[in-house]
């Protein structure tokens, strides 16, 4: 049960990295990043059952606290490039 | 042993909805055509799909420590998701990102 | 300023203590220095000299828990519909919450319970109106119908 979990978390993180790779703006890559980083710390937390490594959810709380900074961190960048070259086409 | 059992059913019941969730929002992620109703789908992983399959997990783990830690963890997701979402949403709507569809026409 | 500094330092201990799990003199000194430095890094960031906006943990709070768990479960199901139907049906639109009159910490709950809820996404917070990007015009109705407002009024006056 937890392989059938764990296949599906990995589906849809191909789904989300697919998402990446299109685009089309900069937002959408961010989102589907911020989504496959929430998606590892579930499949993080399940692969910790499935193969009975509890410190691996030790590993899931990390990833969740770099995730959400990196996202922002990002952002934060996206946002002052964007204000930089607000002349030049937005968000490609 | 039946009470065991019946916790075994309960969290995989959890973690197969958990994992609908997650695959649909995924599915939908690709499927819709901007931005905004992207986010829309994406938070629809990120809200239910978290609950459901870490109470599936804290179901399996019992009362342990690993329990605790999984509640923190589905805490602090709950928390941030929106935090990063608005932040994401207000990025782009700053930048100038029309959420109105009808005047981004053709856009994948 | 120092019964701040005394609580972060508590909480920070009791989570390193939990976490780790392993009570040997090497560790529980590592852990005193990073709950150390987090409260040196925390000062120079300014954050025991202003405001702390927190929520009461009233009474009321895990009421509105479980509602808010309803109304997530509602709206999941409502926009894996909309997403697994064959004809995409969507309607999107913006939709104004104006909630100038709530104190700042229900402002910030309103909106981060919209944002969870999928089928509404809080884009913007202009002078305290709420900028909301509904999916489809049945969620802009529910939102309209203004009960998540009215929660988040009630859960201030206790």
């Amino acid at each position: 049960m937890y392989a059938a979990t764990a296949t599906a978390i990995l589906v849809t993180m191909a789904l989300a990295l697919t998402r990446a790779l299109l685009g089309p703006t900069i937002y959408d890559r961010v989102l589907a990043v911020n989504m496959f980083g929430t998606k590892t710390v579930l499949l993080l937390s399940v692969i910790a059952f499935l193969n009975g490594r509890p410190d691996f959810l030790d590993l899931a709380l990390a990833y969740a606290l770099i995730n959400f900074i990196g996202v922002l961190a990002v952002l934060k960048f996206v946002q002052d490039y964007t204000m930089r070259h607000s002349g030049e086409e937005r968000g490609q | 042993m039946t009470a065991g059992l019946a916790l075994d059913i309960g969290s995989w019941v959890l973690m197969l909805a958990g994992s609908f969730f997650v695959f649909v929002g995924g599915v939908g992620a690709l499927r819709m055509p901007d931005f905004y109703t992207r986010m829309h789908a994406a938070s629809l992983t990120d809200t239910l799909g978290t609950i459901l399959i870490l109470s599936g997990v804290i179901l399996q783990a019992g009362l342990t420590l690993a329990a605790i830690k999984l509640a923190a963890i589905m805490v602090f997701l709950l928390l941030t998701c929106p935090t990063a979402a608005y932040a994401l949403a207000n990025a782009a709507r700053l930048s100038g990102l029309s959420p109105r569809p009808e005047q981004t026409p053709g856009k994948d | 300023m120092s019964w701040r500094v005394i609580t972060l330092g508590l909480v920070l201990a009791a989570t390193w203590l939990l976490w780790s799990g392993i009570y040997k003199p090497l560790l529980l000194v590592l852990g005193l220095t990073s709950c150390v430095l987090v409260i040196l890094l925390a000062r120079r960031t300014g954050f025991f000299d202003q405001d702390v906006y927190s929520l009461r943990l009233g009474p009321s709070l895990p009421g509105y828990w479980l509602w808010l768990l309803k109304e997530i479960v509602k709206s999941n199901l409502q926009v894996a519909g909309v997403v697994l139907k064959p004809t995409l049906n969507i309607q999107p639109e913006v939709v104004n919450v104006d909630a100038s009159d709530l104190p700042l910490v229900s402002r910030a709950t309103l909106a981060n319970a919209i944002t969870l809820t999928p089928g509404t996404l809080t884009m913007d917070v202009d002078s305290g109106v709420l900028e909301v990007h509904c999916l489809t015009s049945a969620t802009a109705a529910d939102l309209q119908k203004g009960e998540m407002l009215a929660r988040a009024r009630s859960l201030e006056r206790t």
